[in-house]
């Protein structure tokens, strides 16, 4: 589906990633996960086109994803951020429902797809003519997925999208995502960096280190093959609250 | 000070004044927007004789002199009073915005043809000519520089001519602008009476109010000035010969018509001194300099007993038919300025929000616009739009560009990176990333550029007296100009309502234009 063709990206004397090569399965959740500055979040703009590579290329279904290519590649990925991004001059349905009547889809197409997709993330209806101030942080971030699914993308990125909410709201989010990336069967690439919410989401874990793919492979081939002892060492780092 | 005023009138935003708006009422605004869309009075009538006029009270009755003179003879006359100095009235005539005005002989040696050695009236004909300009012959006194002082101080101090103040170096000495730089002026006089004062400028109107607050001793003032006789200054006597003669004349087009040309020549030799002084002193009695130069036409001795009462007890409706005409002249000031600044500095502060070197060079321009001094930059335009409104609207609107540009260059660079990375992830063109979001985000910041602006372009406007261009500026400068404090009030308090009513229409607008979102942010 995403191809990264030995991709690398620097901010002046600043490496972000190294030259990386990385698939990403169709209709599967990928994590990507790692420490701060790690990379994993550049790998995702890149997906995006929101940062160009310094070398090599991506690719979205065979298509190079270029500045004149990134306009319309967009349209079919959705992107949801840590804060979730919302604009604040807008309120909640206008939000999800910028992209459609910019793209001038007929009012009664958007309405209906709004009600699903109000249903699908389990927001309230009556909270649609809110503004982002007036919502609680686990609303706004059933909003910006709202925002990211109402073209009906074949790809949905997620940079970090419960970083910056409670335990509570995170595990219930948490829920209701691995339930949403199911019954839609779409391709997920989600950064995180927490290993559990890795575990508990993704199909495949990629995990990085200072800019380069340290492993790939499923959270069994991570527990019982470590590649080298950074990976026994983050995954122990990670304790749940049952094995204290 | 405006400003503070507006803010104790609306206390957290709360708008229920009555008063406002009966006075609102009062001022036919709302009628007078409608007339200026229609009519903008930018043209002035081909037919009429423009008669100019330097910004002090002799300049103003000569005027209106030659303007009845010229109505007298037929013509259509209008008069624009207190244009400005020298070089404002000059270029006026010279481009053809006006076809006369009074000038001195003195003046047009030092000033106007810069000659260092003095002239035979016969070679400033002259050299006029190769302006096009013609003079007519002297109307008959002359009106030199002499220095006066306060009565008491002079006596206590034993000053009687101008060498008396070599042994008094610490007078504190206000002059002219035009008197401190001119080559016959203060820096000439210093070397030829050898005195080491160091003299401050001010606007000269302004120094006979200094004067008598004692905030200065000693003043530079016009030998015909009424106001010597009214504050009873001593003169003192110009015992080196200093001061040269300024013969009044006048400066005509010699493109006029002949007759408007043969009929102020009719001036000559037929005011003196004492006359003249009679006149000033009238006009500055009376508050009105047209019922001033009627006294010319008159042969009866011009300083009746009832002198009528002064501008203090104007009629209601007299003032209303003055303030109405400024009212919809100011409006059309403020109203096209601010419409140009509004469609050229908005997208010059979007381009400015980019960064690079390009955005550094037009808010450092629009900066330095920002501290060139009013007179100075209507004095630039001079040449390239004359002495009239369009002059005046070009330089309010170049004054009222630095919020604006600010203000949305400010309010766009605001915005955060991710809600930048949001908008274009969603496969926003960048020319709809503008308009969709970061325009509207950054609408309080622009739309409270616009409300500066709008309020300090009304005070600013006031501007447009100094060049004639009408507007309340012309009530407050010859308020300034007639020593009247209610003459300045009648143009100051307009200006203040009309900076009231704009906040009171922007605070409606922020409410259709800044979206509730916004501002319930703003408020949590």
């Amino acid at each position: 589906m995403i191809q990264l063709n030995n991709a690398s990206k620097r901010f002046g004397d600043t490496i972000a990633l190294r030259p990386t090569n990385l698939t990403i399965k169709s209709a599967k959740t990928t994590v990507l996960i790692g420490p701060s500055g790690c990379g994993k979040s550049t790998i995702l703009r890149l997906m995006n086109g929101l940062l160009q590579p310094t070398t090599g290329d991506v690719e979205f279904e065979g298509q190079l994803v270029s500045r004149d290519s990134a306009l319309e590649l967009r349209r079919r990925m959705g992107y949801v951020i840590q804060d979730g991004g919302l604009f604040p001059h807008l309120t909640a349905s206008q939000n999800v429902t910028l992209m459609a009547k910019h793209l001038a889809i007929p009012l009664d197409e958007s309405q209906q797809r709004l009600s699903e997709l109000c249903e699908l993330t389990h927001f309230p209806e009556d909270g649609l003519s809110r503004y982002p101030v007036e919502l609680s942080g686990g609303q706004r971030q059933r909003v910006s997925l709202m925002r990211a699914l109402v073209l009906n993308p074949d790809v949905l990125l997620l940079d970090e999208p419960l970083g910056a909410l409670d335990p509570m709201v995170r595990a219930s989010l948490q829920t209701d995502l691995k339930a949403i990336f199911r019954s839609l069967g779409k391709t997920v690439v989600l950064v995180t960096h927490d290993m559990a919410e890795a575990a508990y989401l993704g199909d495949q874990i990629v995990v990085l280190k200072e800019g380069r793919i340290v492993q790939e492979g499923t959270l069994d081939d991570l527990r019982e093959r470590p590649s080298d002892g950074f990976i026994s060492e983050f995954i122990s780092a990670q304790r749940s609250l049952v094995q204290l | 000070m405006k400003l503070l005023f507006a803010k104790s009138f609306f206390p957290a935003g709360c708008l229920g004044s009555s008063d406002v708006w009966k006075a609102a009422k009062a001022l036919p605004i709302l009628n007078c927007l409608v007339v200026l869309l229609i009519i903008i009075p930018l043209t002035a009538n081909a037919q009429q004789i423009q008669v100019g006029s330097k910004r002090f009270t002799e300049s103003y009755v000569l005027g209106e002199i030659a303007k009845r003179l010229l109505e007298d003879a037929g013509f259509t006359v209008e008069h624009r009073q207190g244009m400005g100095g020298t070089i404002i009235v000059w270029q006026a005539l010279t481009n053809g915005d006006i076809s006369m005005y009074p000038d001195y002989t003195g003046t047009v040696q030092e000033i106007i043809l810069k000659s260092k050695t003095p002239l035979t009236s016969e070679q400033m004909r002259a050299a006029l000519a190769e302006h096009g300009i013609g003079m007519t012959e002297e109307l008959g006194f002359n009106n030199t520089y002499a220095f006066a002082m306060r009565r008491e101080t002079a006596e206590s101090l034993n000053i009687r001519t101008i060498s008396d103040l070599r042994n008094h170096p610490n007078l504190k000495l206000g002059f002219t602008h035009e008197f401190l730089n001119r080559n016959d002026g203060w820096e000439s006089l210093r070397k030829h009476y050898e005195l080491k004062m160091k003299p401050r400028g001010m606007e000269h109107s302004l120094t006979y109010v200094a004067l008598n607050s004692g905030d200065i001793d000693l003043l530079d003032a016009y030998s015909t000035d009424a106001k010597l006789g009214e504050y009873d200054l001593a003169v003192l006597e110009d015992d080196l010969e200093f001061f040269p003669k300024y013969n009044a004349v006048f400066l005509y087009r010699l493109d006029a018509d002949p007759n408007v040309i043969s009929a102020i020549g009719a001036l000559g030799e037929t005011i003196d001194e004492a006359r003249m002084i009679q006149l000033n002193v009238a006009a500055e009695r009376m508050k009105d300099y047209t019922r001033a130069a009627d006294l010319y036409f008159e042969d009866a001795e011009p300083m009746s007993a009832e002198a009528p009462t002064p501008g203090v007890n104007l009629e209601i409706s007299q003032f209303f038919s003055k303030i109405v005409p400024l009212t919809r002249e100011h409006l059309t000031l403020v109203v096209i300025s601010m419409f140009f600044a509004v469609i050229i500095g908005i997208p010059l502060g979007i381009r400015a929000s980019r960064p690079g070197l390009f955005s550094q060079f037009i808010l450092g321009l629009t900066g330095i616009i920002q501290t060139i001094p009013s007179i100075v930059l209507l004095a630039v335009l001079i040449p390239i739009l004359g002495t009239n409104m369009r002059n005046a609207i070009a330089a309010l609107f170049l004054y009222s560009l630095l919020p604006i540009v600010r203000n949305t260059t400010a309010g766009l660079q605001d915005i955060s990176t991710p809600i930048r990375e949001s908008a274009a992830a969603l496969g926003l063109e960048p020319r709809s990333q503008l308009t969709k979001v970061y325009l509207p985000m950054a609408s309080r910041s622009i739309l409270a550029g616009v409300k500066t602006s709008t309020i300090i372009n009304i005070g600013t406007a006031t501007l447009a007296g100094f060049i004639g261009a009408g507007g309340y500026g012309e009530l407050i400068l010859s308020g300034i100009n007639l020593n009247a404090t209610d003459i300045i009030l009648q143009g100051a308090i307009p200006a203040a309502l009309l900076a009231l009513l704009s906040q009171f229409l922007f605070d409606i607008l922020d409410r259709v234009v800044i979206s509730k979102g916004l501002r319930l942010q703003a408020s949590v």
